[in-house]
């Protein structure tokens, strides 16, 4: 049996023709002018119109729309042939050939070139005529040209935050290997400021597109410090502003591996972590305004494998705690560590110590407020730099009191600073009114070498890539800037090293020879105020309780007083007899 | 045609030559002692460089022409002798 759907419409229905007609206009409606209405209104003659003979204009907004490039190859093939002849087939190819050889014009053609030919071969090779003939003197100038070139650099890319809501970035660090990704941090770093619809995202980018980041790390709370693990570079380590850390597999994607409970972590951001030298290469520590050092295995990011309190009394009191905003860690010295706190001291640490008293080893004070930046020089790790104020200090590990050398006090406050890992003599700072400074110590001290501003804003984190060529610097308004500089910076000149030990060496000379001077007075002194004291107890009788001394003190500024007016007196006594007259 | 051979082995027994080729105005490859793949390369290479060396030396000149073209490089020298027709090309590794 077939299924069958029948739908039934009258012909009549379908597309029936149109039958257009004319017909009369019809009067709908009549509206008369009211006359009551046309009261409320008079008529106006003479109205004045502003007008303006100029011509029109429009405004249109053109911005060229990004040129998306494709790579293709293109094949050739051999041309040239004359149109009887088939290039593929050789016996044609073949053919064509001989023709020309037995061609007259070829002959004497050939034959003349050839003379030509043979009289630049022997040329060739009887001498060398591209000889260069002082080729040190060359080497000379060019060396030479490089001191007198102009230290500058350049920005090569800008990497811009592409949220709305702009955030600083806090932190940058450069891929260990192949140094073409560069992780950058974002956090709103002020208090209590952070817009409500600010992004927690931090990105990965890769340092030739700067359209869009490379990967997104999203974590719980913005990320105040982040960095790379030196031996496994698909893994990166992120210090937040909540105080927790946590773990990034980059092949996994943006979520974090693993994050850190959130009872055994810091309470306040967490400023710095570091990776450390271990076998397993899974350890890092890390620091926050807390006062705390805790140590972390990210096997197991449950609990801290170690804690330390940074109080200066050694008691391990939280309440006393010095709070940490930076940390300081040297692959070769795997044993000790520095602190730099928000009080201006650096406190150097070891830890392999028994007790935690005996943690803290010494303190390093000087600075006027928060050390932002810590870092052993590459070459010359018993030499640290500090960056905190409105200054950057150099100093050596034996002296305790004061840094052995120090730039200038800058208008703008410092924020962070780097070491050049290709020259011992170099170091980079970023300051607060955008611009970026290179020292060069070995060269210029009291000056930075070059000074360059990169945006209006402050710049907050600066780091150098490891071949010392290209310097990444992140701002408050969350874009990173790439900027490379000139080779005279990044080569290490002529026994460059030697140079900067010595200079290294000769300020730690000073500042002992200084040190151990103020050391004389100050014992002189001691000893002249205990002969004083001496003297002192003799005369007992001589000492006054402290009423005494205020009541003789009245006495005296009372008499000293009438003194005055008595003085006063006899000169207006003196003038008035004139003025009668 | 036996002293165009002989010409061009004298050519070939100098110190240093690595290879000869002659092209003809077309940029065809007419003898070579390289093998194809090169010698078509280089044909097709040195046929326009040497058309617009010639072009850029009329330009400035137009009564100058063009009688010698040296390509020195790191590795090796390629020399090019011009003529109306024909180009005679030589790649030399000169000895220093």
């Amino acid at each position: 049996m077939e299924i069958v759907y029948e739908y039934v419409k009258k012909r009549s229905e379908f597309g029936r023709p149109c039958n257009f007609s004319d017909r009369p206009a019809d009067l709908h409606l009549d509206i008369q002018p009211d006359a009551e209405l046309a009261a409320c209104f008079f008529a106006l003659d003479s109205r004045d119109v502003g007008m303006q003979c100029a011509a029109d204009m429009s405004e249109h907004e053109v911005n060229t729309e990004r040129i998306e490039s494709e790579s293709r190859g293109i094949n050739h093939v051999e041309g040239g042939w004359p149109n009887n002849v088939n290039p593929q087939e050789i016996e044609h190819t073949m053919r064509f050939r001989k023709k020309v050889e037995k061609d007259e014009n070829y002959i004497k053609a050939i034959l003349k070139l050839g003379t030509q030919m043979e009289y630049s071969i022997k040329q060739n090779n009887t001498i060398d005529i591209y000889e260069e003939y002082f080729e040190e003197e060359q080497v000379e100038e060019e060396e030479m040209t490089d001191a007198k070139e102009q230290p500058a650099a350049k920005t090569i890319n800008v990497f811009r935050d592409p949220n709305e809501v702009k955030r600083t970035a806090s932190s940058l660090s450069w891929h260990p290997d192949g140094n073409h990704k560069l992780a950058v941090g974002y956090s709103c770093l002020e208090f209590q400021r952070a817009a409500k619809g600010m992004s927690f995202d931090s990105y990965i980018w890769d340092i030739e597109n700067r359209n869009q980041p490379e990967l997104t790390l999203k974590p719980v709370s913005p990320l105040v410090s982040l960095e790379y693990n030196p031996k496994d570079s698909h893994i990166l380590l992120g210090g937040s502003y909540n105080g927790q850390i946590a773990y990034w597999d980059t092949r996994k994607g943006g979520q974090p591996v693993e994050m850190s409970a959130i009872e055994h972590s810091h309470r306040d951001p967490v400023y710095k972590v570091i990776w450390l030298q271990s076998k397993t290469g899974t350890d890092a520590f890390s620091t926050s305004t807390d006062g705390q050092v805790l140590w972390w295995d990210i096997r197991n990011m449950k609990e801290p494998t170690e804690r330390l309190v940074l109080d200066p009394s050694k008691k391990e009191n939280l309440e006393n705690a010095l709070t940490a905003v930076s940390l300081e860690f040297e692959t070769t010295m795997p044993t000790k560590f520095m602190v730099g706190t928000e009080q201006g001291l650096v406190v150097a640490c070891n830890r392999k110590a028994k007790t935690p008293a005996e943690k803290i080893v010494c303190t390093y004070s000087g600075h006027r407020g928060p050390i932002y930046a810590l870092q052993r020089n590459p070459f010359f790790p018993k030499y640290f730099l500090t960056v905190a104020d409105w200054t950057a200090r150099i100093w050596s590990e034996d002296i305790r009191e004061s840094s052995i050398m120090s730039t200038t006090f800058d208008m703008a406050y410092l924020m962070d600073g780097c070491w050049s890992p290709v020259r011992p003599s170099v170091f980079f700072t970023v300051k607060m009114d955008g611009t970026v400074d290179v020292w060069d110590f070995l060269f210029k001290q009291n000056n930075p070498t070059l000074s360059l501003k990169v945006c209006d804003e402050a710049l907050c984190s600066v780091r150098v890539q490891s071949n010392g060529r290209l310097l990444a610097c992140g701002s408050q308004l969350g874009t990173a800037t790439l900027l490379e500089i000139s080779p005279g910076l990044y080569t290490m000149q002529r026994n460059e090293r030697a140079l900067a030990n010595e200079m290294f060496e000769r300020e730690t000379r000073r500042e002992k020879i200084l040190e151990a001077r103020l050391r004389e007075i100050r014992l002189k002194e001691r000893s002249r105020l205990e002969q004083v004291k001496e003297e002192e107890v003799q005369d007992a009788e001589g000492e006054e309780s402290p009423e005494e001394l205020i009541a003789r003190a009245e006495k005296e500024f009372f008499q000293i007083v009438e003194a005055e007016i008595m003085k006063w007196k006899k000169e207006l006594d003196s003038i008035r007899p004139t003025e009668m007259d | 045609m036996a002293e165009v051979e002989e010409t061009l082995k004298r050519i070939q027994s100098q110190k240093g030559v690595q290879g000869i080729i002659i092209i003809n105005a077309e940029g065809i490859p007419i003898k070579s002692t390289l093998d194809n793949s090169s010698t078509v390369q280089y044909a097709g290479l040195l046929h326009q460089l040497v058309m617009k060396t010639r072009s850029t030396v009329r330009d400035l000149d137009p009564q100058n022409d063009l009688t010698f073209l040296r390509v020195r490089s790191k590795k090796n020298e390629i020399m090019i002798a011009p003529d109306k027709d024909y180009f005679l090309i030589v790649i030399q590794n000169p000895s220093d």
